[in-house]
């Protein structure tokens, strides 16, 4: 697992080498700000405590958004997976 | 003078209850529903009644429709949308030539931006054979769509049959139910489409209001950027009094569906029956899987257009078919691609029926339109030959 940090993002940037097993998958491909976060915060309301969303966006702020968001809201953001045309972000629920 | 509206496929008048629910949106229930106040959340709660109306109407689930401006928006946003969204997968889309200028005018523009599109034929009624549709899939094809009926000549497609080729290729599937949905029952999940289209004021809803349904987990492009209305794929501020006016529309149309089927298909099989009577008059479209209230016809040795400005004189509103035909006086291209002859395609009047036909309506049409057909006859210039159509062909095509 290679970690990494953005310029401007205060929250480390962790990618993955592989995709990882989530609990549910939500693909937001083409979707814009802020339908990352809003993704988020209804798909997790879906899952329990300790279980892992992966989301798929092609949006780049999300780079930012994602792990700072779940720095805010006390959730684990354990890493993307960077494939040629989207990214897969995980998420693990911490808190209902 | 009497006046007869017989062209329900073009528009159809507001149905009052619809009007009734759509009235407090434009008056003191104006909020955006993005606010979180009370008044933003009466504005989307009632969005999302008309959404799970809409749904109903066709057998969808809520989430899975899409409201938008129009049936040619909802039309676009699926052709281009999916097409764009699905490109890493192949460039090759299948459309009809049956298609409303929402569709063929999307597969240009996708044809100019690099797609590959095959425009499928049709038999005699207008109807696309599924095997057609089979044989021109590719290893790239992403896209079929087919319409579900055709507002020109009321021809029903067989749907069902054709999605299922491309389900078992998983290839998506559209199609344009603009002229069908509310007037004819739907089923998503029977038809097995991924994506629909329709709009409101075909089934006595307003104008400025359609939608698209499209299956839960398909990822699409949107045609609008800007905030998170309809789930981020279609932005802008919703037309709330219209979308009002359309669930309610689409409530009552699931209501009254059988009702409004047996009201006006025995005046539309009356209306064929009789006009068939006049001579070199012949029906267009399928004799049986057409829409209930559509009659449409081809008339030879007269031209359409003047054909509707005489019964627009006697009080009766028609159609000629598309602004192709209407507007830029040239003859259908649906016509042509059912194998009709272009000077016989430029006599083509439509007649839908609606709620507000009346049998004595249907009395007047039968009376007036073969008076008009042999008094514009004495003054064509076509009239002369009409008894040989074939000398009259080949001097037309001389000149």
């Amino acid at each position: 697992m290679a970690t990494a940090s953005t310029g401007s993002a205060e929250v480390p940037l962790k990618f993955l080498d592989k995709p990882i097993k989530a609990d549910k998958t939500t693909d937001i491909i083409y979707m814009m700000c802020p339908m990352h976060l809003l993704t988020i915060q209804q798909k997790l309301k879906e899952i329990k405590v300790g279980e892992v969303l992966a989301i798929l966006t092609d949006y780049d702020g999300a780079l930012e958004d994602i792990p700072m968001w779940c720095e805010n809201t006390g959730n684990e953001f354990i890493g993307v997976v960077d494939a040629s045309d989207h990214y897969t972000f995980y998420i693990r629920k911490l808190k209902d | 003078m009497r006046k007869v509206y017989l062209d329900h496929v073009a528009t159809n008048p507001l149905h009052p209850e619809a009007l009734e629910a759509m009235l407090p949106y434009l008056k003191e229930n104006f909020g955006n529903p993005l606010s979180i106040y009370e008044l933003g959340l009466k504005a989307r709660e009632a969005i999302e009644d008309a959404r799970g109306k809409v749904a109903a109407l066709i057998n969808a689930n809520p989430q899975e429709i899409i409201f938008t401006s129009s049936g040619a928006e909802a039309n676009n946003f699926a052709l281009r949308g999916i097409a764009i969204a699905h490109q890493n997968k192949g460039n090759h889309i299948i459309v009809s030539r049956m298609e409303h200028h929402s569709i063929l005018n999307s597969a240009r523009f996708l044809e100019k931006s690099g797609f590959a599109v095959t425009y499928l034929p049709v038999d005699k009624y207008g109807t696309v054979n599924p095997e057609a549709v089979k044989k021109a899939i590719t290893k790239e094809t992403t896209l079929i769509s087919i319409i579900h009926a055709s507002p020109e000549v009321g021809t029903i497609e067989p749907i069902a049959d054709i999605a299922r080729v491309a389900k078992d290729r998983g290839i998506f599937f559209h199609t344009d139910a603009v002229a069908s949905t509310g007037n004819i029952p739907i089923d998503v999940n029977a038809l097995g489409v991924d994506l629909l289209s329709m709009a409101a004021h075909q089934f006595y809803g307003p104008k400025g209001a359609g939608a698209l349904y499209m299956k839960e987990g398909i990822r699409i492009t949107p045609l609008i950027y800007g905030g998170i209305q309809e789930g981020g794929r279609r932005a802008g501020t919703e037309n709330v009094p219209s979308i009002v006016g359309m669930g309610k529309a689409a409530e009552l149309a699931r209501k009254d569906m059988d009702r409004r089927i047996s009201h006006i298909k025995p005046m539309r099989d009356r209306i064929i029956k009789e006009l068939l009577k006049t001579d070199h008059i012949y029906l267009t479209g399928h004799p049986e899987n057409r829409l209930p209230g559509h009659a449409s016809f081809a008339v030879e040795y007269i031209e359409g257009e003047s054909m509707l400005l005489l019964l627009a004189g006697k009080g009766i509103y028609a159609a000629s078919g598309s602004a192709c035909t209407s507007k830029a006086l040239k003859a259908s291209p649906v016509l042509l691609s059912m194998g009709i002859p272009s000077n016989i395609a430029q006599g083509s009047v439509v007649f839908t029926l609606g709620e507000g036909t009346t049998e004595a309506d249907v009395d007047y049409l039968i009376e007036t339109l073969p008076q008009i057909i042999t008094r514009l006859r004495e003054i064509s210039p076509y009239g002369k030959g009409w008894d040989h159509p074939e000398d009259l062909l080949m001097q037309k095509e001389r000149t």
